[in-house]
C-alpha cells in the first residue's frame, strides 16, 4: 500500500469514532455536533441530515408572485425573451396558462405535465418562478402600458450590450438548489418555444443553503454586505414601496415591477484597495457591514458625523450615502445576486464578475431612477463598478388556483 | 402540502396522496350520463396532448375510478380528429386495445407515453400548445365521459405504429407533429 492510501483511511477511522462519542453524548444534535468534531459529514451507513431543506416549499397560489417576499433562493437564473411574431393575445394567455401550471406543479415538489425528468422534481428546495412583462409584452397583449415599462433613461456610467438588456418576458427561476433550478428552467422553456425565443439568461448565486443563518444579508464578490437598508417583507413600508396600487394599470395592482442590472465588478482594480478605502467607498464597515460612524447593520447612517479632520466620516460620495432615501415609500428593495463566468477567450482577466442587480418597487420612475441618477453622478464604488445590462419589466400580481399569471392583463 | 411521492409505485396505480395533489390542478372531467353510471364514478386529471400540426398525435392522463367495479373504456371520439382509438405500446410498437381500456376498482389508470394513450388519427386543425382539446370516452355501460387536454410541445410519443393500413398512418413520423 502506497504511504498516501493509509494516512486518510486512519483519520476516517478516527472520524468515525468522534461522530459516534458526540452522537452518544448529545443525541439528536449528533450531526452538527460531529461536524464541529471533525467527522467526515456523510457515509453511506450515517447519512448527514443536517441543513436539508430539499422538501422545502413556497406556496404558489397568492396575491403576490410568491418570491416578491419570500426569502431568496441561493440559486437563481434570469432569462429573458421576445415573442415570436404572430403571437397574438390569445396566445399569450394560452402560454401564460401553461407556465403558470408548470409553475405551480413544480414549486410544491411535483412534476410538470408532460415532465420527462419527474424525479427532478421532487426537491423543490424552495423554489420560487416569477414571471414579468417587458413593454413589448404588454403592447402585444394591448394592454394599458405603465409609463416606466420600457428603457431605462441612459446614464452616463453605463455600457449597455444588448446580449444583456430588454425583453418581452423575464423569468426568474430562484431555488436553494441548482438541480432544481435548471430543471424547471428546461421545462418552462419547452413550454415556451412555441411562443417566444431566449434573449438573454443570467445566472446568479449566493451564500448556499445553511451556511449562514437564514436571513442574513448577502455578501457581494467585493465582500461587501450588500442590501443593508432593504425593507423587511410583511411590514407596512414593505408593501407600500413594493406593490404597485391605484396609480398603477388595473391589471398590475398587487403586483410590482423588478429592475435588472448587469454590473461588472473590476476585482482585479478592487484588489489595489486597501481596506480603509474599500470601507469608505461604502460608508460601512466591511466586517458586519455597519455605518463607518458606528453602532449595528441595520443602524442609521450619522450623515453629519465629522472625524478628526473635520470631514465626515461617511464620504459626501460613499454609496450609502449616495443611495440614501429618506422617506421609505420611494425606497426599492434589492434582490442582488453574484455572477462569476468565466472571462472572453483570449482576455487576460481572470473572470467576468459582477453583480446581478435586481429590484423591486411599484413604479420605476419614482422610485429606481431617482437612486440611479443620485448615483450616476458621484458614487465612489462608480470606480470599480460598470453596468453593461440593463431591464425593467412589469411583475403582475399573484393568481388564484384556476386562474393564470398575468389574467387580469390576458382574459377577454 | 402533499409530500411528493418517492416510493416506487406500481405503472398504472398512482397513490391517493399523488391523485389528490392532481386533482388541484387540472380539469377535472365532467360527466355526461346521469348518477349512479359508471361516468359519474371516473375523475381524469393531468390530461394533456401532444402537439401537432397535422396526422396522429396522442393524449394522455390520469383516470380515477371511484366505484367498486372495473370499469372498461370501449371507445373515444372527438370533434378535432376522424378518429380516436384506444392503444397500447408492446415492444415499442403502438397498437389498438380491442379489447378496451380497464380501470381497476377503487384504482387508477395512467395513460403516458410509451403506454396506454388515446391516439387521434386524422386531426382537423393543428393541436397548437396551449389549446385544449376535448375527448370524449364511452365506457362499458354505454355512459360517456368528457376530458380536456391541454396541448403540449413534447419531443417523445412517437412510437411505431402496426394498427392497419389506413393512408393515416403514413404521416406518423416525428415530422408531422410538430
Amino acid at each position: 500500500m502506497r504511504p498516501a492510501d493509509s494516512a486518510p483511511s486512519r483519520r476516517r477511522f478516527l472520524a468515525a469514532g468522534a461522530a459516534v462519542g458526540a452522537g452518544a453524548l448529545v443525541g439528536a444534535a449528533a450531526g452538527a455536533g460531529a461536524e464541529r468534531a471533525g467527522a467526515l459529514p456523510g457515509t453511506p451507513d450515517r447519512p448527514d441530515n443536517a441543513g436539508v431543506n430539499g422538501q422545502r416549499v413556497i406556496p404558489f397560489y397568492g396575491p403576490h408572485q410568491a418570491a416578491v417576499k419570500a426569502r431568496p433562493g441561493a440559486f437563481a437564473s434570469f432569462v429573458a425573451l421576445d415573442l415570436l411574431p404572430g403571437v397574438d393575445r390569445a396566445r399569450l394567455a394560452a402560454w401564460m396558462r401553461l407556465i403558470t401550471d408548470d409553475a405551480a406543479r413544480l414549486t410544491q415538489g411535483r412534476a410538470a405535465l408532460a415532465d420527462v425528468e419527474p424525479e427532478l422534481a421532487a426537491t423543490p428546495a424552495g423554489l420560487t418562478v416569477t414571471v414579468g412583462f417587458g413593454r413589448g409584452f404588454v403592447n402585444r397583449a394591448r394592454g394599458q402600458r405603465p409609463d416606466w415599462l420600457g428603457p431605462l433613461p441612459a446614464f452616463s456610467i453605463d455600457r449597455l450590450e444588448d446580449r444583456w438588456s430588454g425583453g418581452d418576458v423575464l423569468l426568474i427561476v430562484a431555488a436553494d438548489e441548482p438541480v432544481t433550478v435548471a430543471h424547471t428552467l428546461r421545462m418552462l422553456l419547452k413550454d415556451s418555444r412555441s411562443f417566444a425565443a431566449l434573449r438573454w439568461r443570467q445566472d446568479g448565486f449566493r451564500r448556499a443553503y445553511g451556511s449562514d443563518p437564514s436571513g442574513r444579508t448577502m455578501r457581494n464578490l467585493f465582500g461587501q454586505i450588500d442590501g443593508s437598508a432593504n425593507l423587511a417583507p410583511g411590514s407596512s413600508e414593505f408593501d407600500a414601496a413594493v406593490l404597485a396600487g391605484d396609480d398603477a394599470p388595473a391589471w398590475l395592482r398587487g403586483g410590482t415591477s423588478f429592475v435588472l442590472r448587469r454590473i461588472t465588478m473590476d476585482l482585479d482594480g478592487w484588489d489595489a484597495a486597501d481596506r480603509a478605502g474599500r470601507e469608505n467607498s461604502v460608508g460601512r464597515t466591511l466586517d458586519t457591514g455597519a455605518p463607518l460612524t458606528g453602532g449595528r447593520e441595520r443602524d442609521p447612517l450619522d450623515l453629519d458625523k465629522s472625524g478628526p479632520s473635520g470631514l465626515p466620516i461617511i464620504s459626501s460620495v460613499a454609496h450609502a450615502r449616495r443611495a440614501r432615501v429618506e422617506d421609505p415609500t420611494l425606497r426599492i428593495v434589492r434582490l442582488g445576486y453574484n455572477y462569476e463566468d468565466p472571462p472572453p477567450p483570449g482576455s487576460a482577466a481572470l473572470s467576468d464578475s459582477g453583480l446581478l442587480f435586481g429590484s423591486w418597487q411599484a413604479d420605476v420612475n419614482r422610485q429606481f431612477v431617482p437612486i440611479q441618477s443620485a448615483l450616476d453622478e458621484a458614487d465612489l464604488l462608480n470606480v470599480w463598478t460598470t453596468p453593461v445590462g440593463s431591464a425593467v419589466f412589469a411583475i403582475p400580481p399573484g393568481c388564484r388556483e384556476g386562474g393564470y399569471v398575468g389574467e387580469a392583463l390576458l382574459a377577454v | 402540502m402533499p409530500a411528493p411521492n418517492r416510493v416506487p409505485r406500481p405503472r398504472c396505480v398512482l397513490s391517493r396522496a399523488a391523485l389528490m395533489a392532481a386533482i388541484t390542478l387540472t380539469l377535472a372531467a365532467c360527466s355526461s350520463s346521469g348518477a349512479g353510471d359508471d361516468a359519474s364514478s371516473l375523475t381524469i386529471t393531468d390530461a394533456w396532448v401532444k402537439a401537432a400540426a397535422d396526422g396522429m398525435t396522442a393524449a394522455f392522463g390520469t383516470i380515477e375510478n371511484s366505484s367498486d367495479h372495473d370499469i372498461t373504456i370501449t371507445g373515444a371520439t372527438s370533434e378535432a380528429a376522424k378518429t380516436v382509438e384506444l392503444h397500447e405500446v408492446v415492444d415499442n410498437v403502438m397498437r389498438p386495445v380491442d379489447r378496451g381500456l380497464a380501470v381497476p376498482a377503487g384504482g387508477f389508470l395512467t395513460l403516458e407515453p410509451g403506454g396506454y394513450h388515446l391516439m387521434f388519427m386524422g386531426i382537423t386543425a393543428p393541436f397548437a400548445a396551449g389549446d385544449d382539446v376535448t375527448v370524449t370516452l364511452t365506457l362499458s355501460d354505454g355512459s360517456e365521459v368528457d376530458l380536456t387536454a391541454v396541448a403540449k410541445d413534447f419531443a417523445g410519443a412517437d412510437e411505431n405504429y402496426d394498427g392497419g393500413m389506413d393512408e393515416q398512418m403514413e404521416s406518423a413520423s416525428p415530422e408531422a407533429s410538430t
